[in-house]
């Protein structure tokens, strides 16, 4: 957990299940995350609250568990990256770059503001502690390579984590991406898909199907696990164990099965809510059921 | 147009051994790759048509082979760049620049990473290849792209040079290679500086402006009219971008500059030399001599440069007309 310096720098490597005091933590996190997700776009008036919810819990186990981070130095070179394909979820990245001091917190209240350094998407140019640019869908896989690449050629033993949408399966260039890796041999990339079954036009199925997902990326010669993506103890569990595994000799996807817009009921029921606002109302109902914990 | 044929002159699998120009790219990573800098080798199944294979020989484990997947390779080359690593991309320029615009806007120069593209067989050196292969709209694309520096070498010692310079060079850059075996212009390059024009002489009556593959044969027309007594300047501007303004502003003092490139004249050098004309007044008249904003005809390359009037007869043709018109 990356609570204190020293925890940070080596967290989670070990091949072994979460403690209850561990998973209470995480799953703290995973709140906070989509608190401040709903605080940050009440000051844009409108975002993507339901990508991020549907992906707060692999944020959470990521940044305060598995990845080797140093607090307050974002540019640490033997960092693990984190790239995100799904862009437009960064609004729930910020609050835990912030969180990690890697930029000053009061930095988030910019957010979306006229010159301000966040947007809808995570900005490497702009942000400390963003790993990669994104925003045009397909391309973060690609780049997640080229760091494994990178890491490889300098004997450096940092992974690199790719968070992909389900939607974004569709654009070719992920597979050009998925192919290269297992030629190559990539076994320090980790492609996490947030399954959470729906993109800007509808469900996935109705918009270009894309399964069977597992087969595929198996066909692409990846190693594939399959987790529900909102239980904090098996998704850390499935992370740590993918992590320390040193006798991979292909790339990893974890497959998380996760809801859009988990954490809020009426936004876990419909399709409408990949981009949108809640205003005043609604927003004080969302943050009452994220506190009871629906995330749990 | 129908003229004999040499397909060793410029069939693009002669290019790796007799490509002066391409055959630099490889020998000259090979000499920084062992100097220590970080550079990496990437190109998309065309390491035998850029000579990088001489490269991959030598450094295997600093080339990485991409396959037909050119986005992807564009976009790995980013992460790459993250990492500490110098990677030099090569694949034909249509491919690179009309295909992988987006990746290399996005994700190398908004990102601003010393990533090295290098578009190969620009223009129209793949003759027969037809439109798809031909790039004719590259230095338009890719001068709009913030951050980036378009670099249009003459010939492999200008690009030997310039490759060297890279390696200091902070931001991404873009390098528009021709044929890969144009005749040699310079015995020493010398320093290489980005964004300084190389100005061989000056004319009252026309400046001739020209980069990459278009510098020999420019150069061989404005030497015949020099050698009548015509008072003609010539400049090889290997940089189009950061555009050397007081090149074109000293240029102005002739009464026509006359451009030649192997490209559209929508978007390209001769555009970049009319923005600075305009923005800067004068009275200096302004030619632009290249692909005429159509696609270009099917035969081959040597064919094509005299039809286009883009070879060293052509382009001294051109200049006759425009001198003759003051």
């Amino acid at each position: 957990m990356a609570q204190t310096t020293s925890q940070a720098e080596t967290p989670g490597d070990q091949d072994r299940a979460p403690s209850r005091q561990e998973l209470d933590f995480l799953i703290d996190r995973a709140l906070f995350v989509r608190l401040e997700t709903v605080r940050l776009i009440s000051i844009a008036k409108v975002g993507h609250y339901s990508s991020v919810f549907s992906c707060a819990e692999i944020f959470a186990a990521l940044y305060y568990d598995v990845m080797r981070l140093r607090r307050g130095e974002p540019e640490w070179p033997d960092r693990d990256r984190f790239l995100m394909g799904k862009g437009h979820a960064a609004v729930g990245l910020f609050p835990i770059l912030a969180d990690l001091d890697f930029f000053p917190k009061d930095m988030l209240d910019s957010y979306t503001r006229l010159g301000s350094p966040l947007g809808d998407h995570p900005d490497r140019r702009l942000v400390k502690g963003v790993d990669f640019s994104s925003g045009s869908i397909g391309h973060a896989l690609s780049a997640g390579l080229g760091m494994a690449l990178g890491a490889r050629m300098q004997n450096k033993d940092f992974l690199t984590y790719v968070l992909l949408g389900d939607g974004e399966m569709q654009e070719g260039q992920v597979w050009a991406a998925a192919m290269a890796a297992s030629h190559h041999r990539t076994a320090n990339l980790v492609a996490i898909v947030d399954r959470n079954g729906v993109q800007l036009d509808g469900s996935v199925p109705d918009v270009i199907g894309i399964e069977p997902l597992d087969e595929k990326w198996r066909a692409f010669g990846w190693e594939v696990h399959e987790v529900d993506g909102h239980d904090m103890a098996a998704l850390v569990a499935t992370l740590r164990r993918v992590k320390a595994d040193r006798s991979r000799r292909q790339p990893a996807c974890i497959i998380a099965n996760t809801v859009k817009g988990k954490g809020v009921s009426y936004m876990e029921k419909e399709h409408g809510w990949h981009l949108g606002y809640l205003g005043p109302e609604d927003e004080a109902l969302a943050i009452a059921e994220l506190k009871r914990g629906l995330a749990r | 147009m129908n003229g004999p044929v040499d397909p060793a002159s410029w069939h693009y699998r002669q290019l790796a051994t007799r490509a002066p120009t391409l055959g630099v790219l490889a020998q000259t990573l090979n000499e920084l790759a062992d100097a220590g800098h970080p550079v990496a080798a990437i190109t998309a199944d065309l390491q035998y048509s850029n000579g990088l294979a001489a490269f991959a020989r030598k450094h295997p484990e600093r080339f990485i082979q991409f396959g037909i997947s050119e986005q992807n390779m564009v976009s790995a080359a980013a992460g790459l760049a993250t990492t500490g690593i110098m990677p030099y991309v090569a694949t034909f320029a249509s491919f690179l620049a009309l295909l992988c615009c987006e990746q290399i806007r996005t994700d190398i120069a908004y990102s601003d990473l010393p990533v090295r593209l290098i578009g190969h067989h620009t223009g129209i050196a793949m003759g027969f290849y037809g439109t798809s292969h031909h790039a004719t709209e590259d230095i338009a694309i890719m001068r709009s792209i913030a951050d980036l520096t378009v670099v249009a070498p003459a010939d492999g010692v200008q690009f030997a040079t310039a490759l060297k310079a890279s390696v200091n060079y902070r931001q991404p850059i873009y390098f528009r290679i021709g044929r890969g075996h144009d005749p040699q212009v310079y015995d020493d390059a010398g320093e290489f500086r980005f964004g300084k024009a190389v100005t061989h002489c000056e004319g009252e009556e026309l400046t001739v402006i020209a980069c990459g593959s278009t510098v020999h044969p420019a150069l061989q027309a404005v030497k015949a009219l020099r050698a009548e007594g015509r008072s003609v300047g010539f400049v090889d501007m290997h940089t189009i971008k950061p555009l050397d303004r007081d090149a074109v502003v000293q240029a102005m003092r002739s009464k026509l500059i006359l451009t030649v490139e192997e490209h559209n004249i929508i978007g390209g050098l001769g555009g970049a030399v009319a923005e600075v004309m305009a923005e800067t007044g004068g009275e200096a008249r302004l030619i632009r001599h290249g692909i005429m904003d159509e696609y270009s005809l099917i035969a081959p390359p040597t064919h094509l440069y005299a039809h286009y009037r883009l070879d060293a007869p052509g382009i001294e043709a051109v200049a006759r007309e425009a001198l003759a018109s003051l």
